[in-house]
């Protein structure tokens, strides 16, 4: 069999799990999973630019996400004005002088001569500006957050278009992204690791207690969407008169039709991240890249900056997850920093890339749908497994109810399980790399 | 006595819990160095390992409690402490006949390794929250305080009272114990020379005859005990929930890197200096400040530096700082 009748058989299966999905259960389920199925393949191929590509081991994926996600925030929501007049200015005014601070102790360890003079001055700079930073900055959250705290509290966003904010949220990613990688690169590869999964907690409690930001736990709701609204569709008459000419329940083809519209975005999102990247792979540059991911040492020698290369891949592919995050938050039309798991948004993704094949883009996009799929069927199967397991225990037997309780953990187990097996037995994944 | 009152306020807020909590980061960091050193990798999988071996631990006290066995004043878990280790060291073992075994005759690069122990991290944690849930358990009994606030007013007729708990006084003296133990076993034992032998040199280890195997059997063995310990103390310190133990995952790293990943010695250091550092930094100073300034400087404020949610960002920041300025650690571990 050639590989393009094995990848199109796997990618048939994939289209037959969703079909059948919507054949058994209801098409607005399948069209959930696709569209989940899309956005996870946008993070495979992110995390596959860095693994796949360059060998670099981010654990942090869950922080890039959902820097996208605070973007849609920062971009779609209408700005609150009130807030603004309160004590806005003043917030920003005291986020650039904390920045301040720190260019300015960057620029003085530059400057100073090396010793205890540098050390010192460093630490005064620091610890000066920390403290004006906190004057200037706590008034103006309190007088920022006291706004109508019950449905705003917070700055608001800039109001443009939702769509602007999945280049954004990329944006803001790959400056995280940035800075992790200039302190944790060039270093042995498991400090990448550990940098990255500090700064995905780091970011997820920023979001869940900045309250002036994005409301923290309060939530922001009520997202701007690219799509109609459904309510919407059904009281236009045009719509309801078109699908009823084809014998739909208006109702069911509004939300059937909102999604596909999700669909349809995301679509082209994949394909054009996944031209491109398939463009890099195939390009000297992509080349230079798996050249030093097989061999530093021989690639240093050949002039190639190892750490400047791995610097830029690691920046490109957070910047993939950052829209990948954005994408999934305009799709949830909400953003809640509670729901940010580490096992959901970072590990899962690593399953996906590893099963689907890594440093195959083609795998990480198939990668990304199957997993999904695994992801979101596992609890239904756990649970009927579970049933099965307990059907000749007696009803209310603490064992029995124990085990039905724990189904929900049977993701956790399959996942891992999942994972060992693929490295262990077929550590090239569905679609090895050429 | 103002300024008494400032110190007796300190200890009781930051120096206490501190050092306590220093204790318990150390005996964490320990097997992560541990590991590192001899079967070089960091083990993604210690936070749940130390879940784990405490949910044993948990389960055995539950047993030794319905049964009536106490261990008076002191912790039932004290008792079930031993069991608990055995059981996380089966796990542990068959997870290294299981899954690294393989790696290691393949000599796989280390990365491989991490991403292996995060899949083992996935199935501890999926088989602790599928035993005993994800929510949080207490499982501390016995006396609860060694000395309370009320009882050190009266003693010393000062305003500010001292507490220290039990946890507390026994956290700090199973950990000197326990590392006590270690070093001994370590610098004097044939099997512990011939791990520090196979941590500095592998080749030269094998010429001389030390048996690989043999050697990480015993690493495996130590971490599984030094875990279970660790996971324990916090538990019966604060309480005992699944999630959490993952997210000691980074303190625990940041104060191996910190120590210098390798060295015994300094992953300890480096557990007090994370521990210290986050408590300090977020610790609201008001009333320690409220005594020892004069009456015109009291501050309005709390004086905290940083919120209590924010405790992580503390070990994270320490971790760059090392990490830009001296990547090796501060006792010049094998890293880099």
């Amino acid at each position: 069999m050639t590989d393009t009748a094995r990848n199109t058989l796997y990618f048939a299966f994939i289209a037959l799990l969703i079909i059948g999905t919507g054949v058994f259960s209801s098409w607005n389920s399948a069209l959930f999973i696709l569209n989940f199925g899309l956005i996870s393949a946008v993070m495979a191929l992110g995390v596959n630019l860095q693994w796949g590509f360059a060998g670099l081991f981010n654990v942090g994926i869950m922080g890039f996400v959902a820097l996208g996600g605070l973007a849609t925030v920062l971009i779609s929501m209408p700005p609150e004005g009130e807030a603004w007049a309160a004590g806005g200015l003043r917030v920003v005014l005291a986020l650039v002088l904390g920045a301040a601070t720190i260019v300015g102790a960057i620029l003085a360890y530059g400057a100073l001569p090396k010793g205890r003079t540098r050390a010192i001055g460093m630490i005064v700079i620091l610890i000066a500006g920390f403290f004006i930073y906190r004057a200037v900055f706590d008034g103006g959250v309190q007088a920022v957050e006291a706004v109508n705290p019950a449905n705003a509290g917070y700055l608001g966003g800039l109001g443009l278009p939702v769509l602007i904010a999945w280049p954004v949220g990329g944006v803001l990613a790959a400056g995280a992204a940035w800075i992790i990688g200039k302190t944790a690169l060039g270093l042995r590869s498991d400090y990448l690791a550990i940098a990255t999964l500090g700064i995905a907690e780091i970011i997820i409690a920023v979001m869940k207690n900045e309250d002036w930001l994005a409301r923290g736990v309060k939530n922001v709701v009520g997202l701007p969407r690219p799509a109609p609204y459904e309510i919407d569709l059904q009281n236009d008459p045009g719509f309801v008169e078109r699908v009823s000419g084809w014998g739909m329940d208006p109702v069911w083809a509004s939300t059937i039709w909102v999604k596909l519209i999700y669909a349809g975005l995301f679509t082209i999102v994949l394909v054009g991240l996944f031209i491109l990247v398939q463009r890099a792979l195939h390009s000297p540059w992509g080349r230079m890249m798996r050249a030093i991911r097989d061999n530093e040492v021989a690639a240093e020698a050949m002039g190639k900056d190892v750490t400047a290369r791995h610097l830029q891949v690691f920046v490109l592919g957070s910047a993939i997850c950052g829209i990948a995050g954005a994408m999934m938050t305009t799709l949830d039309g909400q953003l809640t920093p509670g729901t940010y798991q580490p096992l959901r948004f970072t590990f899962l993704v690593w399953v996906m890339v590893i099963v689907g094949g890594s440093g195959n883009n083609l795998g990480a996009v198939l990668g990304g749908f199957l997993i999904w799929w695994l992801w979101v069927m596992v609890e239904p199967i756990g649970l009927g497994l579970m049933q099965v397991i307990t059907g000749g225990m007696a009803e209310g037997y603490w064992l029995r109810e124990h085990l039905l309780e724990s189904a929900a953990h049977m993701r956790l187990l399959t996942m891992g399980l999942v994972l060992l097996l693929v490295l262990r037995f077929s550590p090239r994944g569905l679609i090895p790399e050429k | 006595m103002d300024f008494l009152n400032a110190l007796v306020a300190l200890s009781n807020f930051v120096l206490v819990p501190a050092i306590a909590y220093g204790s318990q980061l150390a005996l964490g960091a320990l097997g992560v160095t541990l590991i590192y050193g001899i079967l070089r990798f960091s083990n993604f999988a210690h936070g749940d390992t130390m879940a784990f071996g405490t949910m044993a631990t948990i389960l055995i006290t539950w047993g030794f409690q319905s049964v009536g066995i106490s261990a008076g004043p002191l912790p039932t878990a004290l008792l079930a402490l031993p069991f608990g280790i055995a059981v996380c060291a089966a796990l542990i073992l068959f997870t290294d006949k299981t899954v690294y075994k393989f790696y290691r005759q393949q000599k796989a690069k280390p990365v491989i390794f991490v991403i292996v122990s995060l899949g083992v991290m996935f199935i501890m944690n999926g088989l602790v929250r599928f035993i005993i849930g994800p929510n949080d358990q207490r499982f501390s009994d016995g006396e609860r305080f060694i000395i309370s606030v009320r009882e050190f007013k009266a003693l010393t007729g000062l305003r500010e009272g001292l507490a220290i708990k039990t946890t507390q006084g026994l956290t700090v003296i199973t950990a000197v114990i326990v590392v006590a133990l270690l070093f001994y076993f370590l610098n004097r034992t044939r099997t512990g020379k011939s791990m520090r032998a196979y941590s500095d040199n592998e080749d030269l280890a094998l010429l001389s005859g030390i048996n690989p195997e043999r050697v990480v059997m015993v690493t495996w063995l130590i971490v599984a005990a030094l875990a279970t310990v660790a996971g324990v103390l916090y538990g019966l310190d604060k309480s005992f929930k699944p999630f959490v133990y993952f997210q000691l995952l980074l303190p625990i790293f940041a104060a191996a890197i910190v120590g210098g990943l390798g060295n015994p010695l300094g992953a300890i250091a480096g557990g007090f200096v994370i521990a210290f550092s986050e408590v300090t930094i977020t610790y609201a100073w008001k009333k320690v400040a409220g005594y020892l300034l004069p009456e015109a400087l009291e501050p309005s404020s709390l004086v905290q530096l940083l919120s209590t949610d924010y405790k992580f960002a503390v070990s994270f920041v320490i971790l760059l700082i090392v990490l830009l300025f001296k990547p090796t650690g501060l006792f010049a571990g094998k890293s880099v």
